[in-house]
C-alpha cells in the first residue's frame, strides 16, 4: 500500500476538484516544481490511487431530468447465476452503475431516464425482465454532493 | 443550446473515455482539433459539460470497507434535512451525500480502514447524527459497472 505525504495528497484533491489542471499549474500553487509534480502524479497513478476520470454532465440539460436508485433482491439465488444477472443488468443503457452488496438487496443500480414515464418504460420492460430479479425498491435521487474523503 | 450531431458524437466519446486529449477526441469524433475545441468549449460555457474529475480508489489507499448508510430522518422537526446533512459533511470518511423522494431520505457512502474501523465511525460520527429515525447498511462487495454515460 501507497503512503502519502500532505503535498499527495494536496495534489490528490487538486485533481479531485479538476482533471483538466496541468501538473504545472498544481505544483505552482503548492510551491513544487511541473517535473516533481509531475513524478507524483505519476506515482499515484502507477499505485492505483488515480483510478481514471469521471466527467460531470448535467443530465437535465441534455434531455435526462430523472436519476432514479433501486435496490434489487434476487429471487432464485443460486438457480439463476449471479453473473447472467450482471450480464444483463450492465448492457442495459439506461442503467449508469451497477453494486453488489449485501444487506436487505442484493444490487443497486443507478437508473437514468428522460422522465418518470420513460423510467416505468425502462423499470418493466428492461429490469423487471432481467433474469433472476425479484423485490426492487426505488427511490427518485432530488439532490448530490460528492465529498473530498479522507484526504487531510 | 441545441445539439447536433457532432455535439452527441463528441459527448459519446467523452463518456466513453473522459480522460481523452483533445487531439485524440477530435479524431474519434470525426472533427477537425480546432472544431471539437471549440465545440467542448461551447458546451462548458452552456452549462452542458460542468468539468473533469479524478476518481480515487480508496481500496489502493487502504479504505478496504465501503457502506452505503440509508436513513430515514424524523420529519416532524422542520430541520431535520439541514441539520443532518451539515452534520454529514463534517465526518471524513463520508464520501457521497445523496438525498432521495421515497422510502429512503438521505443515503451516505462510508468508507473505512477494515471493519473495527467501521464500528468505530459507525457507532462514534454515524449513529450521533441529528434526527434519525432509522438506518439500513448496504455492504459494497464490488462495482460492476459505474459510469456518468448517458444514451444519448
Amino acid at each position: 500500500m501507497i503512503a502519502l505525504d500532505d503535498l499527495d495528497r494536496a495534489i490528490l484533491r487538486a485533481r479531485v476538484a479538476d482533471a483538466t489542471e496541468s501538473a504545472g499549474a498544481i505544483g505552482r500553487r503548492l510551491g513544487l516544481s511541473q517535473p516533481a509534480t509531475w513524478r507524483r502524479l505519476r506515482r499515484l497513478e502507477a499505485a492505483g490511487v488515480l483510478r481514471g476520470e469521471r466527467l460531470a454532465l448535467d443530465a437535465a440539460a441534455l434531455g435526462f431530468g430523472v436519476t432514479v436508485f433501486l435496490g434489487v433482491k434476487l429471487a432464485t439465488k443460486g438457480r439463476v447465476s449471479l453473473e447472467d444477472f450482471e450480464r444483463a443488468v450492465t448492457a442495459i443503457p439506461e442503467v449508469q452503475m451497477v453494486q453488489h452488496v449485501l444487506g436487505l438487496y442484493d444490487y443497486r443500480l443507478r437508473v437514468v431516464a428522460r422522465d418518470i414515464a420513460d423510467f416505468e418504460r425502462v423499470l418493466r420492460r428492461r429490469i423487471m425482465t432481467l433474469p433472476g430479479v425479484g423485490d426492487v425498491e426505488a427511490n427518485v435521487l432530488l439532490s448530490e454532493e460528492r465529498r473530498p474523503g479522507p484526504l487531510g | 443550446m441545441r445539439l447536433d450531431d457532432a455535439d452527441r458524437r463528441l459527448l459519446r466519446q467523452m463518456m466513453a473515455d473522459p480522460a481523452l486529449g483533445t487531439a485524440e477526441l477530435a479524431e474519434r469524433a470525426g472533427l477537425t482539433p480546432a472544431t471539437a475545441w471549440r465545440r467542448v468549449e461551447r458546451l462548458g460555457a452552456a452549462g452542458i459539460l460542468k468539468g473533469r474529475h479524478a476518481v480515487v480508489d480508496w481500496r489502493a489507499l487502504g479504505w478496504a470497507v465501503e457502506v452505503s448508510m440509508r436513513f430515514t430522518l424524523d420529519k416532524t422537526e422542520p430541520r431535520a434535512f439541514d441539520a443532518f446533512l451539515a452534520a454529514a459533511r463534517e465526518v471524513p470518511e463520508v464520501i457521497e451525500i445523496q438525498t432521495f423522494l421515497g422510502r429512503v431520505d438521505v443515503r451516505l457512502s462510508i468508507i473505512a480502514r477494515d471493519m473495527g474501523h467501521y464500528q468505530e465511525i459507525y457507532r462514534d460520527r454515524i449513529l450521533t447524527l441529528p434526527h434519525i429515525a432509522d438506518i439500513e447498511a448496504l455492504m459494497l462487495v464490488s462495482t460492476i459497472k459505474d459510469s456518468a454515460s448517458l444514451p444519448l
